[in-house]
Protein backbone atom coordinates (compact mmCIF):
# COMPACT_ATOMS: atom_id res chain seq x y z
CA UNK A 1 0.00 0.00 0.00
CA UNK A 2 1.27 3.43 -0.94
CA UNK A 3 2.10 6.04 1.69
CA UNK A 4 -0.36 8.88 2.23
CA UNK A 5 0.54 11.84 -0.01
CA UNK A 6 1.63 14.95 1.88
CA UNK A 7 -0.44 18.03 1.10
CA UNK A 8 2.49 20.43 1.39
CA UNK A 9 4.37 18.48 -1.27
CA UNK A 10 1.62 18.98 -3.84
CA UNK A 11 1.18 21.75 -6.40
CA UNK A 12 -1.93 22.61 -8.38
CA UNK A 13 -1.53 21.00 -11.80
CA UNK A 14 0.46 17.97 -10.61
CA UNK A 15 -0.68 14.81 -12.38
CA UNK A 16 -1.10 12.28 -9.57
CA UNK A 17 -3.00 9.43 -11.20
CA UNK A 18 -3.27 7.81 -14.59
CA UNK A 19 -4.71 4.50 -15.77
CA UNK A 20 -6.44 2.80 -18.69
CA UNK A 21 -9.36 0.42 -18.26
CA UNK A 22 -10.60 -2.04 -20.85
CA UNK A 23 -14.34 -2.57 -20.70
CA UNK A 24 -15.95 -5.56 -22.34
CA UNK A 25 -19.57 -6.65 -22.50
CA UNK A 26 -18.71 -8.95 -19.59
CA UNK A 27 -17.74 -5.88 -17.55
CA UNK A 28 -21.18 -4.39 -18.19
CA UNK A 29 -23.02 -7.53 -17.14
CA UNK A 30 -20.88 -7.74 -14.02
CA UNK A 31 -21.65 -4.10 -13.16
CA UNK A 32 -25.37 -4.59 -13.83
CA UNK A 33 -25.46 -7.41 -11.29
CA UNK A 34 -23.33 -5.62 -8.70
CA UNK A 35 -25.21 -2.33 -8.90
CA UNK A 36 -28.74 -3.53 -9.60
CA UNK A 37 -28.99 -1.41 -12.77
CA UNK A 38 -30.42 -3.88 -15.29
CA UNK A 39 -31.36 -1.39 -18.00
CA UNK A 40 -30.96 -3.59 -21.07
CA UNK A 41 -29.34 -0.86 -23.20
CA UNK A 42 -26.21 -1.92 -21.33
CA UNK A 43 -26.18 -5.49 -22.65
CA UNK A 44 -28.59 -5.85 -25.60
CA UNK A 45 -27.76 -4.38 -29.01
CA UNK A 46 -31.32 -4.75 -30.27
CA UNK A 47 -32.75 -2.74 -27.37
CA UNK A 48 -30.01 -0.09 -27.64
CA UNK A 49 -30.68 0.35 -31.35
CA UNK A 50 -34.46 0.44 -30.85
CA UNK A 51 -34.13 3.53 -28.62
CA UNK A 52 -31.90 5.30 -31.13
CA UNK A 53 -28.48 4.51 -29.69
CA UNK A 54 -25.59 3.43 -31.90
CA UNK A 55 -25.07 0.33 -29.75
CA UNK A 56 -24.60 -0.98 -26.22
CA UNK A 57 -23.30 1.65 -23.81
CA UNK A 58 -21.42 1.34 -20.55
CA UNK A 59 -23.39 2.44 -17.48
CA UNK A 60 -22.42 6.02 -16.72
CA UNK A 61 -22.06 4.95 -13.11
CA UNK A 62 -19.56 2.26 -14.13
CA UNK A 63 -17.41 4.89 -15.84
CA UNK A 64 -17.75 7.11 -12.77
CA UNK A 65 -16.87 4.20 -10.50
CA UNK A 66 -13.73 3.10 -12.30
CA UNK A 67 -12.53 6.66 -12.88
CA UNK A 68 -12.12 7.12 -9.11
CA UNK A 69 -9.84 4.14 -8.74
CA UNK A 70 -6.49 5.61 -9.84
CA UNK A 71 -7.01 8.39 -7.29
CA UNK A 72 -7.97 5.90 -4.58
CA UNK A 73 -4.76 4.00 -5.34
CA UNK A 74 -2.73 7.20 -5.16
CA UNK A 75 -4.20 8.20 -1.81
CA UNK A 76 -4.05 4.58 -0.61
CA UNK A 77 -7.46 4.41 1.10
CA UNK A 78 -10.97 4.49 -0.46
CA UNK A 79 -12.31 5.96 2.78
CA UNK A 80 -10.43 9.19 2.14
CA UNK A 81 -12.68 10.21 -0.76
CA UNK A 82 -15.07 12.68 0.87
CA UNK A 83 -16.78 14.07 -2.22
CA UNK A 84 -17.03 12.90 -5.81
CA UNK A 85 -19.02 14.46 -8.63
CA UNK A 86 -19.27 14.07 -12.39
CA UNK A 87 -21.36 15.20 -15.32
CA UNK A 88 -22.13 12.58 -17.96
CA UNK A 89 -21.33 14.25 -21.27
CA UNK A 90 -20.74 11.44 -23.80
CA UNK A 91 -21.56 7.75 -23.86
CA UNK A 92 -18.95 4.98 -23.89
CA UNK A 93 -19.86 2.54 -26.67
CA UNK A 94 -18.71 -0.97 -25.87
CA UNK A 95 -18.10 -3.08 -28.95
CA UNK A 96 -19.09 -6.75 -28.57
CA UNK A 97 -15.72 -7.97 -29.82
CA UNK A 98 -13.16 -5.28 -29.12
CA UNK A 99 -14.71 -3.66 -26.03
CA UNK A 100 -13.76 -0.08 -25.13
CA UNK A 101 -10.71 1.50 -23.54
CA UNK A 102 -11.40 4.29 -21.06
CA UNK A 103 -8.42 6.45 -20.08
CA UNK A 104 -8.29 8.32 -16.80
CA UNK A 105 -5.89 10.94 -15.55
CA UNK A 106 -6.14 13.00 -12.42
CA UNK A 107 -4.40 16.24 -11.55
CA UNK A 108 -4.45 18.45 -8.51
CA UNK A 109 -7.14 21.11 -9.00
CA UNK A 110 -7.16 22.81 -5.62
CA UNK A 111 -5.48 22.46 -2.23
CA UNK A 112 -7.12 23.32 1.08
CA UNK A 113 -4.43 23.46 3.75
CA UNK A 114 -6.89 24.32 6.52
CA UNK A 115 -9.29 21.48 5.74
CA UNK A 116 -6.40 19.14 4.79
CA UNK A 117 -8.09 18.19 1.54
CA UNK A 118 -7.08 18.14 -2.10
CA UNK A 119 -9.41 18.41 -5.06
CA UNK A 120 -8.38 16.11 -7.87
CA UNK A 121 -9.77 16.91 -11.31
CA UNK A 122 -10.23 13.96 -13.61
CA UNK A 123 -9.94 13.79 -17.36
CA UNK A 124 -11.76 10.70 -18.60
CA UNK A 125 -11.66 9.88 -22.30
CA UNK A 126 -12.88 7.23 -24.71
CA UNK A 127 -11.82 7.27 -28.35
CA UNK A 128 -9.99 10.56 -27.80
CA UNK A 129 -13.06 12.43 -26.50
CA UNK A 130 -13.92 13.30 -22.92
CA UNK A 131 -16.90 11.38 -21.53
CA UNK A 132 -17.19 13.00 -18.09
CA UNK A 133 -17.35 16.71 -17.42
CA UNK A 134 -16.56 18.51 -14.16
CA UNK A 135 -15.27 15.24 -12.74
CA UNK A 136 -13.83 16.11 -9.34
CA UNK A 137 -12.89 14.14 -6.24
CA UNK A 138 -12.08 15.69 -2.92
CA UNK A 139 -9.76 13.57 -0.80
CA UNK A 140 -8.78 13.99 2.82
CA UNK A 141 -5.01 14.09 3.35
CA UNK A 142 -5.22 14.66 7.11
CA UNK A 143 -2.34 12.73 8.71
CA UNK B 1 -46.79 14.78 -19.93
CA UNK B 2 -44.25 17.21 -18.47
CA UNK B 3 -42.60 16.63 -15.10
CA UNK B 4 -44.83 17.90 -12.31
CA UNK B 5 -43.24 21.11 -10.94
CA UNK B 6 -44.96 20.49 -7.60
CA UNK B 7 -42.50 17.64 -7.02
CA UNK B 8 -39.96 20.22 -5.93
CA UNK B 9 -39.41 19.97 -2.19
CA UNK B 10 -41.23 16.66 -1.84
CA UNK B 11 -39.76 14.32 0.76
CA UNK B 12 -40.44 10.62 0.30
CA UNK B 13 -40.80 8.06 3.10
CA UNK B 14 -37.47 6.38 4.00
CA UNK B 15 -36.87 3.15 2.07
CA UNK B 16 -36.41 -0.06 4.11
CA UNK B 17 -33.00 -0.20 5.76
CA UNK B 18 -30.08 -1.78 3.90
CA UNK B 19 -27.52 -4.01 5.61
CA UNK B 20 -24.16 -3.60 3.88
CA UNK B 21 -22.69 -7.06 3.32
CA UNK B 22 -18.99 -7.81 2.99
CA UNK B 23 -19.50 -9.89 -0.13
CA UNK B 24 -21.64 -7.15 -1.71
CA UNK B 25 -18.83 -4.65 -1.14
CA UNK B 26 -16.37 -7.10 -2.71
CA UNK B 27 -18.69 -7.79 -5.65
CA UNK B 28 -19.23 -4.08 -6.27
CA UNK B 29 -15.52 -3.36 -5.89
CA UNK B 30 -14.65 -5.95 -8.50
CA UNK B 31 -17.28 -4.51 -10.85
CA UNK B 32 -15.74 -1.00 -10.71
CA UNK B 33 -12.14 -2.27 -10.98
CA UNK B 34 -11.39 -1.37 -7.35
CA UNK B 35 -8.37 -3.35 -6.31
CA UNK B 36 -7.38 -1.50 -3.14
CA UNK B 37 -7.03 -4.08 -0.34
CA UNK B 38 -9.23 -1.95 1.96
CA UNK B 39 -12.11 -2.58 -0.47
CA UNK B 40 -11.76 -6.35 -0.50
CA UNK B 41 -9.65 -7.67 2.38
CA UNK B 42 -11.10 -7.42 5.92
CA UNK B 43 -7.62 -7.74 7.46
CA UNK B 44 -6.30 -4.82 5.40
CA UNK B 45 -9.40 -2.79 6.26
CA UNK B 46 -8.94 -3.46 9.98
CA UNK B 47 -5.25 -2.55 9.76
CA UNK B 48 -6.34 0.80 8.28
CA UNK B 49 -8.73 1.39 11.18
CA UNK B 50 -12.04 0.23 9.70
CA UNK B 51 -14.34 -2.41 11.18
CA UNK B 52 -14.58 -4.25 7.84
CA UNK B 53 -14.17 -3.71 4.09
CA UNK B 54 -14.95 -0.20 2.78
CA UNK B 55 -17.21 0.52 -0.18
CA UNK B 56 -15.73 2.28 -3.23
CA UNK B 57 -16.68 5.98 -3.60
CA UNK B 58 -19.68 5.17 -5.79
CA UNK B 59 -21.02 2.30 -3.65
CA UNK B 60 -23.82 4.53 -2.34
CA UNK B 61 -25.52 4.16 -5.72
CA UNK B 62 -26.74 0.78 -4.45
CA UNK B 63 -28.61 2.61 -1.66
CA UNK B 64 -29.79 5.34 -3.99
CA UNK B 65 -31.34 2.90 -6.45
CA UNK B 66 -34.41 2.17 -4.29
CA UNK B 67 -35.05 5.84 -3.63
CA UNK B 68 -34.96 6.74 -7.33
CA UNK B 69 -37.38 3.87 -7.99
CA UNK B 70 -39.79 5.60 -5.58
CA UNK B 71 -39.52 8.81 -7.56
CA UNK B 72 -40.07 7.14 -10.93
CA UNK B 73 -43.08 5.25 -9.56
CA UNK B 74 -44.72 8.33 -8.04
CA UNK B 75 -48.12 8.52 -9.77
CA UNK B 76 -48.21 12.31 -10.21
CA UNK B 77 -44.49 12.76 -11.04
CA UNK B 78 -44.92 12.63 -14.80
CA UNK B 79 -41.48 11.08 -15.27
CA UNK B 80 -41.35 8.71 -18.26
CA UNK B 81 -38.39 6.44 -17.53
CA UNK B 82 -37.77 5.81 -21.23
CA UNK B 83 -37.02 9.54 -21.61
CA UNK B 84 -34.69 9.83 -18.62
CA UNK B 85 -30.98 10.51 -19.12
CA UNK B 86 -28.60 10.63 -16.16
CA UNK B 87 -27.08 14.12 -16.24
CA UNK B 88 -25.00 14.61 -13.11
CA UNK B 89 -24.07 12.57 -10.08
CA UNK B 90 -22.49 13.47 -6.79
CA UNK B 91 -21.64 11.70 -3.53
CA UNK B 92 -20.81 13.72 -0.41
CA UNK B 93 -19.59 11.59 2.48
CA UNK B 94 -19.48 12.30 6.20
CA UNK B 95 -17.78 8.93 6.60
CA UNK B 96 -17.14 5.92 4.37
CA UNK B 97 -19.61 3.04 4.02
CA UNK B 98 -18.27 -0.05 5.80
CA UNK B 99 -19.59 -3.63 5.68
CA UNK B 100 -21.89 -4.17 8.65
CA UNK B 101 -23.49 -0.74 8.40
CA UNK B 102 -27.27 -0.70 8.48
CA UNK B 103 -28.25 2.28 6.35
CA UNK B 104 -31.49 4.09 5.64
CA UNK B 105 -32.01 6.38 2.65
CA UNK B 106 -34.55 9.16 2.28
CA UNK B 107 -35.22 10.94 -0.97
CA UNK B 108 -35.91 14.64 -1.35
CA UNK B 109 -36.62 16.31 -4.67
CA UNK B 110 -34.30 19.30 -4.42
CA UNK B 111 -35.40 20.99 -7.62
CA UNK B 112 -37.43 20.66 -10.82
CA UNK B 113 -36.40 22.96 -13.65
CA UNK B 114 -37.45 23.37 -17.26
CA UNK B 115 -34.80 23.95 -19.87
CA UNK B 116 -35.57 24.16 -23.57
CA UNK B 117 -38.44 21.67 -23.51
CA UNK B 118 -36.61 19.29 -21.20
CA UNK B 119 -37.02 18.94 -17.45
CA UNK B 120 -34.18 18.61 -15.00
CA UNK B 121 -34.98 16.87 -11.75
CA UNK B 122 -32.41 16.96 -8.96
CA UNK B 123 -32.96 14.19 -6.42
CA UNK B 124 -31.04 13.99 -3.15
CA UNK B 125 -30.86 10.69 -1.29
CA UNK B 126 -29.79 11.25 2.27
CA UNK B 127 -28.25 8.16 3.87
CA UNK B 128 -27.94 7.73 7.64
CA UNK B 129 -26.64 4.86 9.77
CA UNK B 130 -28.31 2.90 12.58
CA UNK B 131 -27.59 5.73 15.04
CA UNK B 132 -29.18 8.31 12.74
CA UNK B 133 -25.82 9.89 11.88
CA UNK B 134 -25.29 11.12 8.33
CA UNK B 135 -23.13 8.88 6.14
CA UNK B 136 -23.55 10.14 2.58
CA UNK B 137 -25.78 12.23 0.38
CA UNK B 138 -26.15 10.94 -3.17
CA UNK B 139 -27.42 13.57 -5.59
CA UNK B 140 -28.60 12.78 -9.11
CA UNK B 141 -29.74 15.17 -11.76
CA UNK B 142 -32.04 13.43 -14.20
CA UNK B 143 -32.75 15.01 -17.55
CA UNK B 144 -36.23 14.11 -18.78
CA UNK B 145 -36.49 14.75 -22.51
CA UNK B 146 -39.63 16.56 -23.62
CA UNK B 147 -41.98 15.47 -26.41
CA UNK B 148 -40.40 15.77 -29.83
Amino acid sequence: MSALPVLDDLTVGDVVARADFTLTRDSLVRYAGASGDFNSIHYRDDVAVSVGLPGVLAHGMLTMGLAAQPVVDWVGDPGRVVDYQVRFTRPVLVDAESGAVVSVSGKVGQLDAEGQTARIDLTVTFGGETVLGKAQLRVSLAP
Amino acid sequence: MPVNPELQGRVFPPVPSYLVGREKVREFSRAVFATNPINVDPEAARAAGYADVVGPPTFAVVLQEATLAQLLAEPDAGIDFSRVVHGDQRFSYSRPIVAGDELTATLTVASVKSLGGHSMVTAESNVVDQTGAHVVTATSTLVVRGDE
